[in-house]
């Protein structure tokens, strides 16, 4: 036990409250809070995604030596780290916005507010589709 | 099975202590007692000084909240069983200042809830002879699950945006708010507005989704947060589109 010297002393009307400061480090204490704090950082490679899609039709615009540059980059052993990393990021990014935005709305039928899968339900199932469509039309040649 | 189980309490005293420390019980091992059982047994017959809250010991009062284990509990609904036979460690609730061992000074929420008129506001009184505002089960329904908050404040201990930043409205506040925006005999949605609009109050909330996770009624604080920011966001749109009053 520490000695309350340094503290001003206690006084019936002006009792000394303890406050713990919050850890730097709060997100490492949890597993909830760390998911959390990933789910946080995913945005960043949602961004990356974006930023070299950004790149990609700007190369294909300037022809195609632009693009064959381009995909030279792409094919860097760094780059394609970076992307299957970003990748995985993305797929966790996803899957917990679908999870959070059944219990964002609130969707009353009849009186009932409807179950939460039936609200992440239908976007999975596009999400899949979507992918499926797009899949499809880069890869069937 | 043994028959005793420690428990590491900690204990403050604002008049000698400079910070918190633990002190080590033995208490019975019985498996139908609960955290505030031997919190009980401590104060009876180890150390009269222990200092806590507690009323109902029936999970309605919402005063026993305590963090068990570092997790916000209930300490009436939160058995010794489940953790023997390792120690179980009793804290004050985080986020909350302590006032003397195992109890936290609670102003702050309380004044934050006040801020949401946790009440039926009307436009207009009707007299007591017309009789009461009625309503059907399908609008109890819509705000019964947020009513079910005891203010227990374990979502403020669970909510580390209320740890980071003090002047956070806070869980089950917004939650009370909405309780009463959604009832169906409340027309004071737009006296409550100002005050849950603000970047303290539901843009402060992040989703961590902490404080729906340890709340031990079910409420959902964090469902309550999202919904409101939905319908926040639908208001102003509705502001930009229809400035003319479209309300």
């Amino acid at each position: 036990m520490k000695s309350a010297a340094a503290t001003p002393p206690y006084t019936l009307n002006h009792p000394r409250w303890y406050r713990k400061r919050v850890s730097t480090y709060w997100w490492l204490q949890r597993w909830e809070y760390l998911r959390f704090v990933l789910r946080e950082i995913s945005s960043v490679f949602v961004a990356v995604f974006v930023v070299e899609l950004l790149f990609q039709i700007y190369a294909l615009s300037r022809g195609p030596e632009a693009y064959a540059a381009f995909q030279g980059v792409l094919k860097s052993p760094i780059v394609i780290a970076l992307n299957v990393f970003s990748f995985f990021f993305v797929i966790f990014h996803s899957i917990t916005w679908f999870n959070l935005s059944a219990r964002a709305m609130s969707i009353r039928v009849g009186g009932k507010r409807v179950p939460g899968f039936m609200i992440s339900g239908p976007n999975f199932a596009a999400w899949l589709v979507i992918s499926a469509a797009i899949a499809w039309l880069l890869l069937r040649s | 099975m043994a028959d005793t189980i420690k428990l590491e309490v900690s204990r403050y005293s604002p008049e000698t202590d400079a910070a918190p420390h633990f002190q080590s019980f033995e208490v019975p091992f019985r498996k139908d007692w609960v955290v505030l059982d031997a919190l009980n047994y401590i104060k009876d017959k180890q150390d009269g000084s222990l200092t806590y809250r507690w009323s109902c010991r029936m999970g309605i009062c919402g005063s026993c909240g305590m963090l068990v284990n570092g997790e916000p509990k209930l300490t009436c609904a939160t058995f010794l069983a489940d953790y023997a036979p390792a120690p179980v460690r009793v804290e004050p609730l985080r986020n909350f200042p302590v006032v003397r061992d195992l109890v936290i000074a609670m102003n702050d929420f309380m004044r934050k809830l006040q801020k949401m008129k946790p009440w039926l506001i009307r436009k207009e009184e009707k007299p007591v002879s017309e009789g009461e505002y009625l309503q059907t089960p399908e609008e109890l329904e819509a705000y019964k699950q947020f009513s079910m908050c005891i203010n227990c404040m374990l979502c403020y201990a669970a909510c580390p945006v209320y740890g980071l930043d003090p002047l956070f409205s806070g869980p089950a506040a917004i939650a009370l708010a909405q309780r009463y925006n959604l009832d169906s005999r409340d027309q004071g949605a737009k006296d409550r507005f100002p005050v849950l609009s603000q970047h303290d109050s539901i843009w402060g909330c992040t989703f961590v989704g902490e404080c729906t996770r340890v709340c031990p009624k079910h409420v959902d604080p964090a469902g309550a947060i999202q919904q409101y920011k939905l319908t926040a966001a639908l208001d102003w749109v509705k502001s930009v589109v229809m400035p003319w009053g479209g309300k």
